[in-house]
């Protein structure tokens, strides 16, 4: 019921967002199946005269059909960037397979007797095309259409990864924050769109004789107009942001910056591996990034500095069960070796090697050992097994493989990597309900988005590192069992990143200035 | 000049040779039936006439014209075209169905209507009641009816038909046949029929070819292929339906010389007023039924009456009849 109330609640406060994120909802899926009917179509009537080619095209229109939907946008950034272009391709490339397919189906399954009379009579081949093959395969045609049309209402919330909105934006948010409302404020329109779509074209699939010629061509002339709702004008501003969808929806995020600094730029979501690439290639000029990421210094970024503290103490440290350290009494003194090792530039340092030279996590972490005088040979794993979690991003996977050298050249322990966990919240519940025992985190992501501590409690904290992670600490013991180990020593906190030539321009050095700049 | 020619058609699937070195003319108001078993090549042949199939070799003469010099689309719209399997557009209502052609000739609209309505209603498919019906509502037979409509609505000067009859049931089918031979807009047509149907060739045809295997076997008026088979395939092929076929094949006049005793002919004034002679042209096979039919019982023998002249008839009775046949028969065999 609660959720109800919630998701009615967030609907009203986003009413504006929700309109237009459905408009461009329809409009992605317009756009991409009027490409779709305009280049399978006659794709699918050239097959029907060259029945040769058949295999070779159906082929190909099926292995785009497999290429999961986020690696084909992750093929298509490279060339197109990101925006409405990569993601109408990638909706066209998925629509292709099932309008192709059912055109030739439809073609072919055109009664042979029919087809020959018409030509024994006298009718051109255009006219045979025309006037009976294409009438006589319209329902088969339009089903092709409708599956097509179905399945991008689908694709399209992926859009909402590559800065061309659609309803995705909700959903993206709602994961990573563990939002079920805010999922639902997207998925429930998406779903309802879906029907919509299915319903109306298995309306018109229906309809027979001259009506259904009517409906087919009535249907052509809808769909660009329908694409051009994504056309409506936007907000605008001096700048334009790309922000990750997490950052967009957690107190510290958008919000925390409109209420501190009264900031709130024209912005797109995207997703969080592509805001990098995004600002550098000039697609947005401001994002949201790590302090620490190492992309910072290879993309020549500059970090504006929090001059207000909008962003909380984002330290990094093992989250590890009681009852794993209870039951196991050598696994503290082993991980502790980490503790105060990595500052800030040493872990953009790695993060530098992993995410920008492409060395493999695990050479990183036994390199960096190795120079501290840390690296131990594993031992024999005799003892139980440590099951170690990360989140999906280089990173953690760095100290998920530092810990594992630890684990294994200071004690008998075995260690089983659960890498790639989705988020912070899929990594808490993990380690909530055992099915980890430890992974890193940090203490800004514990307060904001596991806790969740009213605004007060907030204020009282403060910009206080040490203040946080005794919070962090009492709360998780109390709440949850779970212990936080001493911190690593770096701060990987939320940052506004601006290209550095631009922000040097535009004399912008920190996140008030560029309020300062925006108003 | 014949209304079509062909010469020395050849045409291949692969290895297999479907058509061999056909030749054979048809000449204007002619029907020539193609014959042959499954298989024999005599569709294909067909199509060749109109150009659905090109031929490998050989050429189709139309009106002394190659069909090669002008467009397929033009050379077809001149051809009436009806296949067994009807194909009528399921899309079209049935007047939509039988304007067609005439249409793609840009006849004008009234014009086309009406000339649909005609059609309609001489086929016994009364247009306020048929026209605006889709091809699904109706049974076999209508839609074999109104493919013919289709195939007739521009007064074509040529027919092909393919099997037209071979979907439907015996009774539909000989009830239709008979409309189609006793339609007044046929009777001036060039006609080329395709059947495996002996019977319906010995109806129909003014010509018959017999094909196998792509090979022309005989080519000639059906009593030619029945008393004078060119070779075992055409005596082995007609064999199992022999006698129907004589009695189809064979007229009053071919056996009027043989009648035994040479009575005299009567007067047909004198022999009733409510008696039609019948005519020496005649079939067996009609005189027959009329002879079990509606006979005129003459000294207690079931008689008919045949002309001979213009006032003169003679009388025929079972016995006589069939006498006079075996004998006939035996003679245009040894005539051979």
């Amino acid at each position: 019921m609660s959720i109800l109330t919630e998701l009615l609640a967030f609907w009203h406060a986003q009413a504006d967002k929700l309109g237009q994120q459905t408009l461009q909802h329809i409009g992605l899926t317009a756009a991409s199946l009027l490409a779709g009917v305009a280049v399978g179509v006659p794709l699918g009537l050239l097959l029907t005269r060259r029945p040769r080619l058949a295999p070779w095209v159906l082929g190909g229109a099926g292995v785009l059909q497999t290429i999961p939907s986020i690696a084909l946008l992750g093929f298509l950034i490279p060339v197109l960037g990101i925006g409405p272009g990569p993601a109408i391709l990638a909706l066209f490339l998925y629509s292709l397979l099932p309008i192709v397919r059912n055109t030739l189906a439809g073609v072919q399954g055109v009664d042979a007797a029919v087809v020959d009379a018409a030509r024994g009579l006298g009718l051109t081949d255009g006219q045979v095309l025309r006037r009976v093959e294409l009438p006589l395969a319209l329902p088969v045609l339009l089903a092709g259409i409708r599956t097509a049309a179905v399945i991008n209402v689908g694709v399209a919330t992926l859009a909402a990864y590559v800065a061309a909105g659609g309803l995705g934006e909700f959903i993206f948010g709602g994961i990573a924050l563990n939002n079920p409302a805010m999922i639902l404020a997207g998925a429930i329109p998406a779903a309802a769109l879906a029907l919509l779509f299915d319903g109306a074209l298995a309306g018109l699939q229906h309809l027979s004789g001259r009506r259904l010629v009517w409906a087919g061509r009535a249907l052509l002339l809808a769909l660009p107009l329908l694409a051009g709702l994504y056309l409506l004008p936007r907000a605008a501003s001096k700048l334009l942001a790309g922000f990750s969808p997490e950052f967009v929806g957690r107190a510290d995020g958008v919000p925390g910056l409109r209420r501190l600094y009264g900031l709130n730029p024209a912005s797109v979501v995207l997703a969080p591996a592509l805001v990098y690439e995004a600002v550098r290639s000039g697609n947005v000029d401001l994002i949201d990034g790590y302090s620490t990421d190492g992309r910072i210094r290879a993309y020549d970024l500059r970090v504006l500095r929090d001059d207000r503290h909008a962003f909380p103490p984002y330290q990094a440290a093992p989250v590890v069960r009681r009852q794993t350290l209870a039951a196991h009494p050598e696994l503290a003194p082993a991980l502790a070796h980490l503790a105060g090792q990595l500052s800030d530039s040493v872990m953009t340092e790695l993060n530098y090697r992993v995410d920008i030279r492409h060395e493999t996590p695990r050479a990183v972490a036994h390199d960096f050992l190795r120079r501290r005088g840390l690296w131990r040979a594993p031992r024999s794993a005799t003892g139980s097994t440590i099951r170690l979690g990360s989140k999906i991003f280089g990173e953690q996977y760095i100290l998920a493989e530092l810990y594992a050298a630890l684990i294994k050249g200071y004690t008998n322990l075995g260690v089983e990597a659960k890498t790639g966990l989705g988020g912070t919240s899929i990594c808490a519940d993990a380690l909530r309900t055992g099915a980890i025992d430890l992974y890193p985190e940090y203490t800004g992501t514990g307060l904001l988005v596991v806790l969740q501590p009213p605004a007060a409690v907030l204020d009282s904290l403060g910009p206080d590192p040490a203040a946080v992670l005794a919070y962090v600490r009492r709360e998780y013991r109390r709440r949850y069992q779970l212990e936080w180990l001493a911190p690593l020593g770096f701060n990987n906190t939320y940052a506004l990143l601006m290209r550095r030539q631009q922000a040097e321009q535009l004399g912008i050095s920190s996140v008030s200035e560029l309020s300062a700049y925006l108003r | 000049m014949p209304a079509i020619e062909a010469r020395n058609l050849t045409k291949h699937y692969g290895s297999h040779a479907a058509v061999q070195d056909v030749s054979f003319r048809v000449e204007a108001g002619q029907t020539l039936v193609l014959l042959g078993p499954s298989g024999c090549g005599k569709t294909t042949l067909l199509r060749m006439l109109n150009r659905l199939v090109e031929p490998d070799s050989g050429a189709v003469l139309i009106n002394g014209q190659d069909a090669r010099s002008q467009p397929a689309e033009r050379l077809r719209r001149g051809m009436g075209y009806v296949i067994q399997q009807v194909g009528l557009l399921p899309h079209y209502t049935v007047a939509e169905n039988v304007a067609v052609v005439p249409r793609l000739l840009g006849h004008a609209p009234a014009i086309v209507a009406a000339r649909t309505e005609e059609l309609l209603a001489r086929l016994h498919l009364p247009p306020e009641r048929f026209a605006g019906q889709y091809p699904h509502q109706l049974s076999g037979g209508q839609q074999q009816r109104v493919g013919l409509a289709r195939a007739l609505a521009a007064d074509p000067p040529i027919i092909l038909l393919d099997e037209p009859f071979g979907a439907l049931d015996p009774i539909t089918r000989a009830s239709i046949r008979r409309e189609f031979r006793e339609l007044p807009e046929l009777r001036r047509k060039t006609m080329v029929l395709v059947t495996h149907d002996v019977t319906e060739a010995f109806e129909l045809a003014d010509q018959i070819m017999l094909l196998d295997a792509g090979r022309v076997q005989q080519l000639g008026p059906p009593r030619a292929l029945l008393l004078r088979p060119a070779n075992n395939f055409v005596r082995r092929f007609f064999a199992a339906e022999q006698l129907a076929l004589q009695l189809r094949a064979l007229r009053l006049e071919d056996v009027l010389a043989e009648l035994q005793p040479a009575g005299e002919a009567h007067a047909i004034s004198s022999i009733g007023s409510d008696t039609k002679p019948l005519s020496s042209t005649a079939s067996i096979h009609d005189t027959l039924e009329q002879l079990s039919d509606s006979p005129t019982v003459v000294s207690g023998e079931p008689t008919v009456w045949v002309r001979v002249s213009e006032t003169t008839a003679r009388p025929l009775t079972h016995a006589t009849l069939m006498a006079a046949f075996g004998r006939a028969l035996r003679r245009l065999a040894s005539e051979g």
